[in-house]
């Protein structure tokens, strides 16, 4: 496989109707391991990882894989805070992404299986997909985001409002999903599974890199005194 | 009311009868109507479809006159249909006057912006629920339409059925593009208007039931083949 | 699915329409309303193996259609404009067949009196001088002419008259179901009347006077104007339309007893 990584943001910058949203940024994603993004609402997690998913336009800077965009693009896969459901099956939305690449139906069809398997889902292969309760839409995202085996995956916010049960399942899938190389890019609000999933961190503040480290030092040894009364949970601006 | 019961003693008459002169304008009204309904959907589904994912600099005038044709009067399309397919017309060497085609070109102008508009509108919504998943998997423009046209086919029908019930209750420009020649091109509505012509309202409202009857047979047996009733939500 | 529909359709679309020796004739409303087709279609088609395809519209557009060559003949009714249309060239020549006639049609009780008039002029200053409610046809049809040839023999101009002359711009039958509504006098061809179904308190109240005589005609269109026209087709239904069996049929043809049609085509 073509490596992909590293990324590199280069004064990244996004504004819409005149409102800074992002940026200047600089920023480099290395190869290996889960990073997590956490910030206030509004500091600009969603729009930095739709900037290094390429769907989100620059207003200036730029952002470079190693890899031509059309190529880099086709090795990774976003998961979206709230999921989109093709109005399908939940074995046809599993195999949609194989299908766009033109894999032989019976092909795509064994491996739509095999995931829905591994995401419990494997009884429920011909249920409407607009059907399934929350937990189950987020996994089958994270599935259908999967397929393709992509290199660097990006993760909004992927357990916000599930409960226990299926926030250990994906986070169970997400551990798997590392150790087998792929790359993983979190947005995240829950601080307890930042710590449980984190090789290093991003804090983002107002659209700017405020701090970043490696874990466990950028939870235990905060570099800067907002990141340290964010993570004790006070309110940061 | 008098007429009404007539006129429904009238349809269940030729039904029973299976009226030989009523079996031929019905199929010809099923055949030029279904045919224009097919081409249209063929030009105006993937119009429709494009035009809500496609931005373009003058999309929101494209769409404006798209909605402005949807109030085209069927008679001057008849009549403009008519001049272009008369002899001494652009397409006049065609010989396609007063044929069954040329009644199926007019109802094509006539439903296609109908159903492109109602496409375009109902793609709109699934094309905003879509539109993140479908940028991210990096799909072409192509595989967009593809996909929502598949998965909005519920609306799809609906736009088509659209289409056939203008097609088919039609009368106004068929009757100019076709001439309502006996065993050539006289269908249900233009049989209506010959009758109620020759004061037969009898005749002609029995006709107008065949004809409704007619569109609901297609209605059920479209949703029936589509199996969309039973699939559920969508 | 549609890749496979598409080419069914169009060509379930051509094999309708290419179809051997059939021609088009434009006639008149009136024409066609009489029944006389019914008659005379099957009849020609056994005799001739052609199979005529009657456009029905008023004089105006049948010249129209055969202007611009997209029918083979016109069998119409209107004397001054059929000359026009062979002098300027569209018609090969102006053959007579047969005449029928026109009635004066208003409510029973005849509130204008037309009933006792000695001449159709006469009868038509009557409903003017009533204002009684009159439906013309105002549709540029042959009835429509003979009726404006009508209003001027009287001495009158439409042009003048007050809103009880209501000028529809339709069909005879709809010009007809117009006048039921209104129980208005309106001028017809005695074949539409008599096969009209919807007379309400109509009555035929004027005929006879010669002036009513309306003469149909026979006009090929020129095939060096329109070299695709069926002219073979056109002269052989003219040659039939002026036989021995065309008069039998055409004379013989009754609507409640009453004889409807005159023939008097002149051997060539």
């Amino acid at each position: 496989m073509v490596g992909l990584l590293p990324l590199t943001l280069t004064a990244a910058t996004v504004r819409r109707r005149g409102k800074r949203l992002l940026g200047p940024l600089d920023l480099t994603l290395d190869q290996g391991g889960l990073t997590v993004i956490i910030g206030p609402n509004g500091s600009g997690k969603t729009t930095l990882l739709r900037v290094m998913h390429g769907i989100e336009r620059l207003s200036s800077g730029t952002a470079q894989w190693s890899l031509p965009p059309a190529e880099a693009r086709q090795q990774q896969a976003y998961v979206f805070q709230s999921p989109t459901m093709l109005r399908r099956s939940v074995l046809q939305n599993l195999r949609y992404p194989l299908d766009l690449l033109g894999h032989p139906r019976a092909e795509a069809s064994a491996r739509a299986a095999d995931w829905a398997d591994r995401i419990g889902l494997g009884q429920a292969l011909d249920r409407p997909a607009t059907r399934l309760s929350g937990g189950e839409r987020q996994k089958l995202a994270l599935a259908r985001a999967l397929i393709r085996e992509p290199q660097v995956l990006f993760l909004d916010e992927p357990c916000a409002n599930l409960d226990g049960r299926a926030t250990r399942d994906i986070e169970t899938l997400l551990l798997a999903v590392r150790a087998t190389g792929t790359r993983i890019v979190m947005a995240t609000h829950d601080m307890g599974q930042a710590r449980r999933l984190a090789d290093d961190g991003v804090f983002l503040r107002g659209g700017m890199v405020h701090d970043s480290n490696r874990a466990p030092s950028f939870f235990d040894a905060p570099k800067t005194p907002e990141l340290a009364s964010f993570l004790k949970g006070d309110i940061v601006e | 009311m008098n007429d009404i019961f007539e006129g429904l003693a009238a349809a269940l008459g030729l039904i029973v009868a299976l009226d030989p002169d009523l079996i031929e304008i019905s199929a010809r009204s099923l055949q030029v109507s279904l045919t224009a309904l097919v081409i249209a959907c063929a030009l105006a589904i993937p119009l429709g479809t494009w035009l809500a994912v496609q931005r373009f600099r003058h999309r929101r005038t494209v769409i404006a006159v798209l909605n402005a044709l949807m109030g085209l009067p069927p008679v001057v399309v008849g009549l403009i249909v008519y001049i272009l397919l008369s002899r001494s017309g652009p397409f006049g060497v065609l010989g396609l006057l007063f044929t069954p085609t040329a009644m199926a070109i007019a109802q094509v102008i006539i439903i296609t912006p109908l159903i492109a508009s109602i496409t375009h509108q109902a793609m709109r919504d699934l094309w905003a629920d879509y539109h993140d998943l479908l940028i991210s998997l990096n799909t072409t423009k192509w595989q967009r339409v593809r996909t929502l046209i598949v998965d909005g086919r519920r609306n799809l029908l609906t736009a088509a059925l659209a289409g056939f019930g203008r097609a088919i209750g039609e009368v106004g420009a068929i009757m100019i593009v076709g001439g309502n020649i006996d065993h050539a091109t006289r269908v249900l509505t233009t049989a209506i208007a010959l009758e109620t012509g020759k004061g037969d309202f009898a005749l002609a409202l029995g006709l107008g039931f065949v004809l409704i009857a007619l569109a609901l047979l297609v209605n059920i047996a479209i949703h029936a083949l589509s199996r969309t009733e039973s699939e559920g939500r969508w | 699915m549609i890749r496979h529909i598409l080419p069914l359709a169009i060509a379930g679309l051509v094999a309708t329409s290419a179809m051997a020796d059939t021609m088009k004739l434009a006639v008149t409303t009136s024409f066609e309303n009489s029944g006389l087709a019914d008659v005379l279609l099957p009849a020609i088609k056994a005799d001739t193996d052609i199979e005529v395809q009657l456009l029905v519209v008023g004089t105006g557009q049948a010249i129209r259609l055969g202007e611009a060559g997209d029918v083979d003949a016109i069998l119409v009714h209107s004397k001054a404009a059929e000359q026009k249309f062979v002098e300027a060239g569209y018609g090969t020549h102006r053959r007579e067949i047969m005449y029928n006639d026109f009635i004066l049609v208003g409510p029973s009780s005849d509130p204008a009196g037309i009933a006792g008039a000695e001449k159709a002029a006469e009868a038509m200053a009557d409903i003017a001088e009533s204002q009684a409610p009159f439906v013309s046809r105002g549709d540029d049809s042959g009835t429509h002419k003979a009726e404006l040839t009508l209003w001027s023999a009287a001495g009158l101009k439409p042009a003048t008259f007050g809103d009880w002359y209501n000028a529809v711009g339709a069909g005879m039958g709809a010009a007809l179901n117009t006048a039921a509504g209104l129980n208005a006098y309106i001028m017809a061809d005695r074949a539409s009347w008599l096969n009209f179904g919807n007379k309400a308190d109509l009555a035929l109240l004027f005929s006879g006077d010669p002036i009513l005589f309306n003469q149909y005609a026979f006009l090929p269109v020129n095939p060096e104007k329109h070299p695709h026209v069926r002219n073979d087709l056109a002269v052989q239904l003219e040659t039939w339309l002026t036989s021995d069996s065309a008069k039998g049929l055409i004379d013989g043809y009754t609507i409640n007893g009453e004889t409807l049609f005159v023939f008097n085509a002149k051997p060539e």
